[in-house]
């Protein structure tokens, strides 16, 4: 079986397609509850599972299959292993919000399968044919996805706004991906890097502009700013544990994509891309910052945060070092973590009568659920930036690659945006703590409550065993190199 | 006159940019939007077509036929969200798609 064996480093990949194509059979010919398919998704959970052992004990080194389209590297391994970690904690969490909402149904479970698969396909990306057809498969799932309430207006909503914008997006990274390949002769990131090094903006205005056109459209999928439109609607209108969804896979593997092109097949016309990507950081941490302040929805004020902390993370990667990929990769690790333990907080946001949403409905949780008020508020600390936790740690390794870079007006608005954006997390913190209780929750089911645990040890143990991550990001990082493939 | 590459790409620019004022300008119907996108996406097949013959190198054909068949999945699941959404909203006029704001 030789010849098999060179397709190894894509196991995972095929054994999450191979899985998500037998739930499918499983869910149509199993008379199971309309709803509430809990063996599917149980099952579900055991494919990721598998895959991520498959990804882990995978190579570390570089391995390229079918032509150079798809790259196993360490890099691809440590995104992957994030991605599929969020995934399998966001299924746990929301187990018992979709059987209330009659939503758990084993399309749901395949949808989400199909997503992931798209993302690791994304990751690991090597050219533009694959990184266009990654994106893709994950953007479609995620569509249905968002719009899988199918009764309820906000929810349908939801899920035509992030198509219209979606496919916007998608024809923009196309037609940069035609100027691209028009104007390197290749759809190999290897290539197009050879060819477009050292090539100023003037020499290929062709390529200048595919480049513009490309980074636009990944910059939908991260909803950097001004590219966000649609994520508050999209986050608030979509049922909370796919927003939860929403809010940790599909971001981290848009970053790592747009890692991988701007990294591997732009190095050498790094001046051209960093001023776009200086500006979409400026831009994301500032709008994260001041639009968040007015917010009710604690849904929207997630999305929000969420283009704040996109921004944060760009900063590492304007900052063009090693250093600077390093902190992304580590932002990410930690974004992950503090974002679904803050949806595990929100799913728990339950009293008898039905799932609240505002802001307002923590009033006094202080009082009537001291754990869940700790937990929810150590992570808000966190999101702001407060030493000692996580992510104190997350914006000082960016903001120190910007310094190590000279970006110095970047790293002081990033730190100036981040006071900004304290005063919001801080007023949620300050009404669970300092209003009345005016209502009370039943209490938080085992499945946020165990992802309540991971995400709140994550966020207060990193301080004193920070080396594992920190040393995981730099391998990934420094397996992260153009190869321009013989002819 | 021979008909160059520059022409091509006028071409699809053009196409490409009628798509985009199409999802940005039509007030009226979520439909055009789809007919907007999908103008923008044969916009880049012309590209990558063109692209294909001057090289001498058939990657963006490849290319162009699998942005086809997405494109028909993506078309698709565009046609059944908006299905969805008029059963719920009863209208698909662009100005009603405002349930949430902010």
């Amino acid at each position: 079986m030789q010849h098999l064996s060179i397709y190894a480093p894509v196991l995972p990949e095929i054994v999450v397609a191979l899985g998500a194509m037998a739930l499918l059979m499983f869910g149509v010919f199993r008379k199971a509850t309309p709803g509430g398919d809990f063996a599917t998704a149980w099952l579900a959970i055991g494919v990721l599972l598998l895959a991520a052992v498959l990804v882990a004990t995978g190579t570390t080194g570089r391995e390229a299959v079918f032509d150079g389209a798809f790259i196993a590297d360490g890099f691809a391994r440590f995104m992957k292993l994030l991605i599929i970690g969020g995934a399998v904690l966001v299924i746990i969490m929301s187990f018992g919000n979709l059987a209330r909402q009659g939503l758990l149904s084993f399309e749901y479970i395949v949808l989400l399968l199909l997503a992931v698969l798209g993302m690791m396909l994304m990751i690991s990306a090597g050219d533009l044919i694959a990184l266009y057809l990654g994106i893709e498969l994950q953007s479609l799932s995620l569509y249905v996805v968002a719009a899988i309430k199918r009764d309820e207006v906000r929810s349908s909503e939801a899920g035509l706004k992030y198509f219209v914008l979606g496919a916007l997006s998608s024809g923009m990274l196309l037609y940069g991906a035609s100027l691209i390949y028009g104007f390197t002769g290749s759809v190999d990131f290897g290539v197009i890097a050879s060819v477009a090094q050292g090539q100023s903006a003037a020499g290929n205005i062709g390529l200048t502009f595919g480049l513009v056109f490309l980074l636009i459209g990944i910059a939908f999928k991260i909803s950097a700013v001004p590219f966000h439109m649609w994520t508050p609607d999209v986050y608030q209108g979509a049922p909370t544990p796919v927003t939860a969804f929403f809010a940790a896979a599909p971001k981290l593997a848009a970053m790592a994509l747009l890692m991988r092109v701007v990294f591997t097949a732009f190095p050498g016309i790094a001046p051209q891309w960093q001023q776009i990507i200086v500006f979409l950081s400026i831009a994301s941490m500032l709008l994260g910052a001041f639009a968040a302040i007015g917010q009710t929805n604690i849904k929207r004020l997630m999305a929000y945060s969420s283009i704040g902390h996109i921004g944060y993370a760009l900063v590492g990667v304007a900052a063009n070092n090693e250093a600077g990929m390093q902190a992304v990769l580590i932002y990410l690790a930690i974004y992950l973590f503090m974002t679904l333990g803050a949806f595990a907080c929100i799913l728990s946001m339950r009293t008898k009568d039905g799932i609240l949403e505002d802001i307002d409905s923590l009033s006094g949780l202080a009082k009537t659920n001291l754990p869940m008020a700790f937990v929810l508020a150590m992570i808000l600390f966190s999101m702001a930036g407060i030493p000692p936790l996580a992510g104190f740690f997350a914006k000082f390794y960016v903001f120190a690659a910007a310094i190590k870079a000279g970006l110095y007006p970047l790293a002081v608005i990033g730190v100036l945006a981040s006071v900004v954006a304290a005063y919001y997390y801080l007023r949620v913190i300050k009404v669970m703590f300092f209003d009345d209780a005016t209502q009370s929750f039943v209490p938080v089911e085992r499945g946020p409550g165990f992802v309540m645990t991971i995400a709140i040890l994550f966020v207060l143990l990193f301080v004193l065993v920070p080396q594992p991550l920190v040393n995981a990001a730099l391998a990934a990082v420094q397996s992260l190199q153009t190869v321009i493939p013989v002819p | 006159m021979t008909i160059g590459i520059g022409h091509y790409l006028t071409v699809a620019a053009s196409l490409f940019t009628l798509g985009m004022f199409g999802i940005f300008l039509n007030r009226k119907n979520v439909i055009i939007i789809l007919m907007s996108i999908e103008l923008m996406l044969l916009a880049v097949n012309i590209n990558l077509v063109a692209f294909s013959h001057f090289l001498g190198d058939l990657v963006g054909q490849v290319f162009a036929l699998l942005i086809l068949t997405v494109a028909a999945a993506e078309a698709a699941i565009g046609l059944a969200i908006v299905v969805v959404y008029y059963r719920n909203r009863g209208s698909i006029a662009v100005d009603d798609v405002n349930m949430m704001k902010g």
